[in-house]
C-alpha cells in the first residue's frame, strides 16, 4: 500500500467546512493507495463545479475541462493512451444535466473509465439553484414554488443504458466509499459511483442525518447478487424511507471499448513513433485516385 | 464605390467565355452536364464518364450540385474537359445529358449557343426552355435502345453515356474500358450488356448528331497517370501523411467525406477514427486524445463548428494541440446544406469568449487542402493551439487532375515542436511546469504518464504548474501574457499571398480559400483580352501575414475582393489590420461557386476596368 500522502497537493482546500466532497477525496486518496497507483499512472478528469476542484487538490495527472465535457474528454485520452487509469469526477449537473448526452452515450460504450459522481442534489457552486437529481418540490432560487420535475434516476438509467457496474457511496462513510471505488477502478469496464454528497450550505434536505437514518449496505442485506440485473433495476428505484448504497450491478466479460477497437492492440496511439510513409504506402494511397 | 454588388445568376449560356466563344474551335475544351433525380446514376454515371475522359490523358475539373434529399429532386453532375490544366469551372454547358423533365427545365438555360440536349426520347421535356436559345434537341430512343439490345431498361443510362461518347466523337475503347472494369463485380453478362448498349448508343450519338455539333474531345498522346482527388479527400490524405493518430467527428455535410474516408482507412494507417454523440463530444475527442499525445483532428460544418466554440476556447487555454476542418455552407443555422459559401470567416477568427491565439488556414485548391492539413498538423504541436482548416461545399466536393508529384506524401515534414521524449523528462532536474512562462510563450509539453512528470491541464486561468489560479492579478499577467506572445510569434511562421498574373497589373483581385481557381482563371481571360490584372491568393489568414502582405495589398492600384460571401469578410479583416479599403467587391452568395464569367461580368457590369 502506498502512503495516502503522496496523493497530496500544495493546493488549499477551498470547499466549505462540512462540505460532502471531503469525504470523497480522502476515499479517492485511500483507494488509489490501497490499489498502489501512482500519480502518474492516473488521469482526473473534470468538469465545471465545486466537486470538480477535487483533481486540483490531488498529486496526478488531470484535467480540468469545461462543465458537462470531462467524459468525453477522458474517452479521447482513453482511446489515444488507454495504459492510464482514467477516473471522471463530475457533479450532478455537470455529469447528468449539462453532460447528458455524454453520460448516455459512455454507457453504451463501456471504456475502462471510472466516473465517480458527486450528487448533492443542486447547484452549489453558483450558489444555490435546483438541480436535475433535486426532487421534486426542492425549493432553491429559481423555483421560488418547488421544482415541478421528478428527479433524475442516474442508476436506473445507468442499468438501462448498459452500464456494466453501477454503485452508489456516501460521502459520510469515506472508507466503505473508498472500498467502492477500489472495486471501480478494478472493474475492467465503465463504473459509475453515484456518491450521496450532503451540501451542508444550499440543501437542507438531503443532509447528513437525512442519509444517516435511510442508508443500508448491499453486501450486508442477505442474497442481493449485484448480478442480478433485474434485482439491480429494483434496487435503483428504491428512494425515501430506505436508501441503499454499494454495488447495485456489476456485469463480468463484457469486452471493454477499447478491447474492441481494432488500432489499439498494439498498444496506445499517443506512443507510436511519428514518421512520414514509407515510399510504397504512398504510392499505395495515391493509387486509389488514379 | 465599394460597396457589395448584388448576387445574381450569370448570364450563362448566352455568353460563355471559355469554349463556348470560340464557336467552331472547340477541340479539347467543353463542359458536359449529366442532370436528373438521385438515385438515376447522374454521379456514378458522370464519374465513369470522367474516368474514361482521363484515362484519353485530357485533363478534368468536375462538380456537383444535389440536394439535400437521399431520393428524387434534381442533382447534376458537371465535367469540364480540356488539353491543359483546368482550375475552375464555368458556367456555361455544352453538352446535358438530361434523365429527367426537371432537369432540362431546371439546365435547359444554362446550354450555350450551339449546345445539346441529349434525352431519351420517352421523357415529356419543356422543349421550349431551351430552343429559343439555339440549343439543340437531341431526342435518343435510350430506354427503347437498352431494352432491346440490352435486355435491360436500367442500361438506359449506358446507352446516354455511349451517345455523348459518339457526339463528341471520343474514341468508344476509352468508354468500353470504363465499363469493364466498373461493371466487373457483376459478372460478365452484365459487363456484354452494358457494352452492346454503349455501342449502339455510341453509334446514334456518331451517325445522326455528331456533324451538327461543334465540340470535340479526343485523346491525347501523353496519358500519365493523375490522381482526381477533392479537397475533402486530399485533406485526409493530407492527414494520413502528417501522421493523424486520431480523428473524431460528427456527420454533418459537407465535412462528412472526410470522416468517412479516415474510418474506411483507420485500420491501414494506424489511426483511431469515431463517430461520436455530437459535435461538442467530436472535439472532446479529440482535445483529449491530442493532450493526451496523439496528433488530433475534427472535422464539421458552420453548425457544428458552433457547438464546438467552448471547447476550442478550452483547446486555447489549456493549450492543447487540436486540428478542427470546418467545411463551410451557407448559414445562418440550417442554411443551405449542400450549397456553398464562404461566410463563415470572422466567426471563425473571433469565435469563443476571452482572447488566445488560434491558427486559421484557407487551402484553395485540392494541393493546398493537402499541404495545409500536414502543416496544420505541425503548427498546431509547435504551437500548442487549435488550428482551423477552412474549406466550403465547393472545394470540398469539386475534383481536379492532379500530377501524383503534386503530393509528396513520404516527404512530408512531420514537426512535433516541443514535445519532451521519455528519456529527456527521465533527465530532468527541476519539477515539470506544464505551463512554464517562456520567452516564445511555448511551454514544452509532456505526455501524461511519465512518473517525472505528473502535471494538470486546465481550463481555469492557472498558474505554471496547471493548478487554478484564478484570483491573482500578477499571475493572469503572467500567464495571459506567456499565450498571447505564443499569437505573436506564430505569424513567422505563416505565409503572405500567393501572387499570380503580372506585376503592375491596373487589377488586382484579392480572395481566400476556394475562390482560388475561378480567380486565376478570370485573370488569364482579362489579360489575354488586353485588361493587366494579377491576384492575390490567401491560405493562412490567422494571424494576418501583415509583414509579407501589407505591401502587396498597398501597392495594388485598383484592389478587387473577391468573396463567395455577402459582406466581404476578408475585405473587413484586411481593412482591420492593413487600413486598405478594397475599392470594389465582387460577391457571390446565391449558394453557388465563384466562376470566372461571375467575376468577370460583375467587374464588367461595375465598369471597373484597369
Amino acid at each position: 500500500m502506498l502512503d495516502v500522502k503522496t496523493y497530496n497537493s500544495p493546493i488549499k482546500v477551498t470547499w466549505c467546512p462540512g462540505c460532502g466532497d471531503y469525504g470523497i477525496l480522502n476515499a479517492v486518496k485511500s483507494a488509489l493507495a490501497q490499489l498502489e497507483i501512482h500519480p502518474h499512472e492516473v488521469m482526473f478528469f473534470s468538469g465545471i463545479g465545486c466537486g470538480s476542484k477535487l483533481p486540483d487538490y490531488m498529486n496526478a495527472n488531470a484535467f480540468t475541462t469545461i462543465h458537462g465535457r470531462s467524459l468525453p474528454i477522458a474517452m479521447g485520452t482513453k482511446l489515444a493512451n488507454h495504459d492510464l487509469h482514467v477516473i471522471c469526477i463530475t457533479g450532478d449537473g455537470d455529469g447528468y444535466g449539462i453532460g447528458g448526452n455524454h453520460f448516455i452515450s459512455i454507457l453504451r460504450r463501456n471504456p475502462d473509465i471510472v466516473h465517480i459522481a458527486e450528487n448533492n442534489m443542486v447547484y452549489g457552486l453558483t450558489k444555490g439553484q435546483y438541480a436535475p437529481t433535486s426532487e421534486h418540490g426542492f425549493v432553491a432560487s429559481t423555483t421560488p414554488e418547488g421544482s415541478i420535475e421528478i428527479a433524475f434516476n442516474p442508476l436506473a438509467t445507468a442499468i438501462n443504458g448498459g452500464a456494466t457496474f453501477v454503485a452508489r457511496g456516501f460521502s459520510g462513510d469515506p472508507k466503505h466509499l473508498a472500498k467502492l471505488i477500489m472495486a471501480a477502478v478494478q472493474h475492467r469496464g465503465y463504473a459509475l459511483v453515484d456518491v450521496l454528497q450532503p451540501c451542508v450550505i444550499y440543501n437542507k434536505i438531503n443532509t447528513y442525518d437525512y442519509y444517516r437514518e435511510r442508508v443500508y449496505k448491499l453486501e450486508e442485506t442477505a442474497g442481493y447478487d449485484p448480478a442480478d440485473r433485474d434485482a439491480a433495476w429494483r434496487k435503483a428505484h428504491e428512494w425515501g424511507e430506505k436508501i441503499p448504497i454499494g454495488i447495485l450491478y456489476q456485469a463480468a466479460g463484457v469486452p471493454t471499448y477499447e478491447e474492441q477497437v481494432s488500432e489499439l492492440r498494439v498498444g496506445p496511439v499517443a506512443k507510436r513513433q511519428l514518421a512520414p510513409l514509407t515510399g510504397a504506402q504512398a504510392d499505395a494511397l495515391r493509387r486509389q485516385f488514379f | 464605390m465599394g460597396g457589395p454588388t448584388r448576387a445574381r445568376d450569370t448570364k450563362a449560356g448566352t455568353r460563355a467565355f471559355i469554349g463556348g466563344e470560340q464557336r467552331g474551335e472547340g477541340i479539347n475544351d467543353m463542359t458536359i452536364r449529366l442532370a436528373g433525380e438521385a438515385g438515376q446514376g447522374v454521379e456514378s454515371g458522370g464519374a465513369g464518364f470522367a474516368s474514361a475522359l482521363s484515362h484519353g490523358g485530357l485533363w478534368l475539373h468536375t462538380h456537383t450540385d444535389y440536394m439535400s434529399r437521399i431520393r428524387g429532386g434534381l442533382n447534376f453532375f458537371q465535367m469540364r474537359v480540356s488539353d491543359r490544366p483546368l482550375w475552375a469551372h464555368t458556367e456555361g454547358v455544352h453538352i446535358l445529358l438530361a434523365f429527367s423533365p426537371e432537369a432540362v427545365t431546371d439546365y435547359g438555360p444554362h446550354l450555350v449557343e450551339g449546345g445539346a440536349l441529349l434525352y431519351d426520347d420517352s421523357l415529356k421535356v419543356d422543349q421550349a426552355a431551351v430552343t429559343r436559345r439555339k440549343v439543340q434537341l437531341y431526342a435518343v430512343p435510350l430506354t427503347k435502345i437498352a431494352q432491346e439490345i440490352g435486355g435491360e431498361k436500367i442500361m438506359a443510362n449506358t446507352c446516354g453515356l455511349g451517345a455523348l461518347a459518339g457526339i463528341i466523337e471520343y474514341p468508344f475503347e476509352f468508354v468500353a474500358d470504363v465499363i469493364k472494369k466498373n461493371f466487373a463485380r457483376k459478372g460478365d453478362a452484365v459487363v456484354g450488356g452494358n457494352l452492346k448498349v454503349a455501342e449502339a448508343g455510341y453509334k446514334v450519338g456518331r451517325d445522326q448528331y455528331a456533324a451538327k455539333f461543334d465540340w470535340k474531345v479526343s485523346p491525347l498522346k501523353d496519358r500519365p497517370d493523375r490522381m482526381q482527388i477533392n479537397g475533402n479527400q486530399a485533406i485526409a490524405v493530407g492527414a494520413i501523411a502528417a501522421g493523424c493518430r486520431f480523428m473524431s467527428g460528427y456527420p454533418m455535410t459537407p465535412a462528412s467525406s472526410i470522416l468517412e474516408f479516415m474510418a474506411g482507412h483507420a485500420k491501414k494507417y494506424d489511426i483511431v477514427v469515431k463517430q461520436t454523440e455530437d459535435e461538442i463530444a467530436a472535439i472532446c475527442f479529440a482535445i483529449g486524445a491530442g493532450n493526451a499525445g496523439a496528433r488530433a483532428m475534427t472535422a464539421t460544418s458552420g453548425g457544428g463548428f458552433s457547438l464546438m466554440v467552448e471547447a476550442l476556447g478550452l483547446a486555447g487555454m489549456a493549450e492543447v494541440p487540436v486540428v478542427i476542418v470546418e467545411a463551410q455552407r451557407p448559414g445562418p443555422s440550417t442554411g443551405m446544406p449542400t450549397k456553398t459559401e464562404q461566410g463563415d470567416l470572422l466567426f471563425a477568427l473571433f469565435a469563443s469568449q476571452g482572447e488566445f491565439p488560434r491558427i486559421v488556414l484557407a487551402p484553395g485548391t485540392q494541393e493546398d487542402c493537402f499541404h495545409t492539413t500536414v502543416r496544420a498538423f505541425n503548427l498546431a504541436e509547435k504551437w500548442q493551439c487549435p488550428v482551423i482548416v477552412m474549406t466550403d461545399f465547393y472545394l470540398t466536393t469539386m475534383t481536379r487532375l492532379i500530377p501524383p508529384a503534386e503530393f509528396p506524401i513520404d516527404r512530408v515534414t512531420i514537426d512535433r515542436g516541443e514535445l519532451l521524449t521519455a528519456q529527456q523528462l527521465d533527465r530532468l532536474a527541476e519539477p515539470y511546469l506544464r505551463y512554464k512562462d517562456t520567452p516564445s510563450g511555448i511551454s514544452p509539453r509532456a505526455m501524461p504518464g511519465h512518473a517525472k512528470a505528473v502535471h494538470q491541464t486546465c481550463s481555469d486561468e492557472h498558474d505554471e504548474y496547471g493548478h487554478f489560479e484564478d484570483e491573482d492579478r500578477a499571475n493572469r499577467l503572467k500567464m495571459a501574457g506567456k499565450r498571447w506572445r505564443k499569437f505573436q510569434h506564430i505569424v513567422d511562421d505563416l505565409r503572405g499571398p500567393t501572387i499570380y498574373g503580372p506585376e503592375g497589373a491596373g487589377l488586382t483581385l484579392m480572395g481566400w480559400g476556394s475562390s482560388y481557381g475561378a480567380m486565376r482563371e478570370a485573370v488569364d481571360i482579362l489579360n489575354a483580352r488586353g485588361t493587366k490584372t494579377n491576384l492575390l491568393h490567401f491560405v493562412d489568414i490567422w494571424p494576418f501575414p501583415e509583414a509579407q502582405a501589407a505591401p502587396l495589398i498597398e501597392a495594388a492600384r485598383q484592389l478587387v475582393a473577391v468573396e463567395g460571401n455577402q459582406s466581404g469578410q476578408f475585405a473587413h479583416l484586411v481593412r482591420a489590420v492593413t487600413g486598405r479599403r478594397a475599392d470594389r467587391m465582387v460577391l457571390r452568395w446565391d449558394g453557388r461557386p465563384l466562376s470566372p464569367e461571375y467575376i468577370i461580368e460583375q467587374l464588367e457590369e461595375a465598369k471597373v476596368h484597369a
